[in-house]
């Protein structure tokens, strides 16, 4: 599903990527973990096509099709979802209007019948009560006063709703307590599906006490320097990150 | 009204010179005289951006006046013509305005009078169906004690080339209020000044939005003298300038008395090569204690060949006064625009959605329904066009 080859990544002159490579097959869910700076955030931004992240080796395909060269939009609606580590605010935007605009611009980019007002709000009102989430805060501005933990609720609810093939969570856990963190998790758990693949970008092991991955992956210096089964977690979290130092 | 521009009034048109005229330079831009607009053969009934909320309609095209209801109008709107009166009150800094009120041709002015109970409205429509020719017009806008009414301005132009200069005097007489609603849509070619000096008794409440994407070189200029004693101000604006437009909006307000509030905000949207200028300027005069002004002006300059210039000012001469005034200008938040792409939205729809929602708090001001949703529909249109 997800087959990413020697993958290199620019930033601002800067290369972070240095031949990554990775497969997320359909129905997995992956953990990739690493040190601070070791390029996680980086990964996540290049394969949804953020402005400034430059592919300059390698390819990443979703289902056979290569993203790079993509726009963001396209991406998106080809199935790739980013869940930020630090959603961004939108005054003047409610949510409702927000995550409806986004679903039916994907809609129709994919030659798909728009959803209308009636089924959206049936449907989103019943992800959102499954997130515990207050229906009212949705018809705010997007992310507009919002704790971290609603953010990240928001985030979740967005994932649901937009059903991608690709889910890329990038530190999701961060910034919430406990509880929080078990809702979003659940969240998580409930959109594991056959014909998705999900990768979860975290540092900590703590959220993967939540949502069990099935293969877990160490980034570091830029490259998938160790794979294994969920075990791969808990080492990681006894011995630490040092014995990747030589890598980067 | 009067028409045309003699010889001799090009040396009155304000020109970089001149302090407050430095960023819409008319001298410089207009160098020859110009005739008379032609007053039009037909009534212009029935159109404009706010025929839908069905007011007492009144027309001026080419300056002349075109159509209006004699005498009663429906709605508690008193609509007369009367020879127009010298106008030795306006201010020496309104060099257009005088124009307007002192130049020849039509010697007539039209006098709108909000009264009686209900809440009034009227539609003044100034139509330039005009070619590479002059016109000016002047209306007076009285509102009775007591009086809630509305006034509805549209700036249509039809034509190429004109220059349309436009002079309305309002006055706001105790515990009476009025909301102003202006939407222009002039012509690319065209040079289009509207000045609006407004009076105001203690008590009254006066509200002002402006929608403009500009002209060739346009102005909305509007001086406020506040007398405090509870009399409140809104005055907003908003401007949408693409091309090689040139979009001005000028306020002064001049706090006379204690007990006055002034609440404004300004953004503003410039691309391509357009020019957007907000001129605020809040003085707060001897005596006039416990004033509670805030000015805001808030842009978003999209290309590198668009520019904003601004130039907010508070004058304060009194005791415990609480002025406030926050000015930026940037592009458009990248980060935003990245977030709402990644969820699938094209770029040219997220860029308009964001710059729709920049707009939108102005309009969310407006009071009247109808026009706000009037205003949020045409903003809608123009900040699609613009990303």
């Amino acid at each position: 599903m997800l087959s990413i080859d020697n993958l290199h990544v620019r930033v601002a002159e800067a290369e972070i990527l240095k031949g990554l490579s990775l497969d997320v097959p359909a129905g997995e869910v992956h953990a990739v973990m690493g040190p601070n700076g070791a390029g996680k955030s980086t990964l996540a931004y290049a394969l949804a096509g953020r402005p400034g992240y430059e592919v300059t080796a390698g390819t990443a395909t979703l289902d056979g099709e290569d993203l790079v060269g993509l726009t963001p939009d396209a991406r998106a609606a080809k199935g790739v979802f980013l869940s930020f580590q630090y959603p961004v605010a939108i005054p003047g935007v409610p949510a409702l209007t927000f995550l409806r605009t986004a679903l039916n611009a994907q809609k129709k980019a994919r030659g798909e019948a728009e959803v209308t007002a009636p089924e959206f709000l049936k449907a989103i009102r019943a992800r959102a009560g499954e997130l515990k989430m207050d229906f009212d805060m949705l018809r705010r501005g997007l992310n507009v006063d919002f704790s971290g933990g609603e953010k990240k609720r928001m985030e979740i609810l967005q994932m649901m709703m937009l059903s991608p093939r690709l889910a890329i969570l990038d530190e999701t856990d961060s910034g919430l307590d406990i509880d929080a963190l078990r809702i979003v998790a659940e969240g998580v758990n409930a959109s594991r599906a056959n014909d998705r693949a999900m990768l979860v970008i975290t540092h900590y092991q703590r959220l993967l006490d939540y949502i069990r991955p099935d293969r877990v992956h160490v980034l570091a210096g830029g490259r998938i320097v160790q794979s294994g089964g969920p075990e791969l977690a808990l080492e990681l979290e006894r011995a630490g990150y040092d014995r990747y130092a030589s890598a980067a | 009204m009067s028409q045309g521009l003699a010889t001799s009034d090009l040396a009155e048109l304000p020109s970089r010179r001149d302090e407050d005229w430095r960023w819409t330079d008319l001298r410089g831009l207009v160098r020859q005289p110009l005739p008379g607009s032609a007053p039009l053969g037909d009534a212009v009934r029935a159109g404009g951006p706010f025929e839908s909320l069905g007011l007492s309609e009144i027309v001026l095209a080419n300056g002349h006046l075109n159509w209006w209801p004699e005498g009663e109008g429906s709605d508690g709107v008193d609509v007369t013509v009367h020879d127009a009166p010298t106008a030795p009150h306006l201010s020496a800094a309104m060099p257009m305005a005088r124009l307007a009120a002192n130049g020849a041709g039509d010697p007539r002015a039209l006098i709108l009078t909000f009264k009686g109970a209900g809440s009034p409205g009227a539609l003044v429509r100034l139509v330039s169906r005009a070619s590479d020719s002059a016109h000016h017009a002047r209306v007076g806008v009285m509102v009775e004690p007591g009086v809630d009414a509305l006034l509805c301005e549209s700036y249509e132009g039809q034509g190429s080339g004109y220059l349309a200069n436009t002079l309305i005097e309002i006055f706001v007489a105790r515990d009476a209020r009025l909301e102003r609603l202006v939407i222009a849509d002039d012509d690319a070619t065209a040079v289009s000044v509207s000045s609006a000096e407004v009076h105001l008794a203690p008590g009254a409440t006066f509200s002002q939005t402006i929608l403009t994407s500009g002209a060739k070189r346009q102005r909305f200029e509007t001086r406020v003298s506040h007398p405090g004693g509870g009399a409140a101000v809104r005055l907003d604006g908003l401007y949408l300038i693409a091309g090689r437009r040139h979009g001005d909006i000028t306020t002064v307000v001049v706090h006379e008395g204690p007990d006055g509030t002034t609440d404004q905000l300004t953004k503003g949207v410039a691309t391509d090569q357009g020019r957007g200028v907000f001129q605020g300027r809040i003085e707060v005069a001897p005596g006039a204690d416990r004033t509670d002004a805030k000015m805001g002006h808030h842009a978003l300059v999209l290309s590198d060949h668009a520019e904003v210039d601004a130039k907010p000012e508070l004058e304060i001469y009194a005791d415990d006064v609480a002025c406030t005034h926050g000015n930026t200008v940037g592009a458009l938040d990248e980060e935003a625009l990245f977030y709402a792409r990644q969820r699938g939205i094209p770029e040219a729809e997220a860029r308009a959605m964001l710059t729709q929602a920049f707009v939108g708090t102005v309009i969310e001001r407006i009071e009247h329904e109808g026009g706000r949703e009037i205003f949020r529909a045409l903003v809608a249109e123009r900040t699609a066009s613009l990303a």
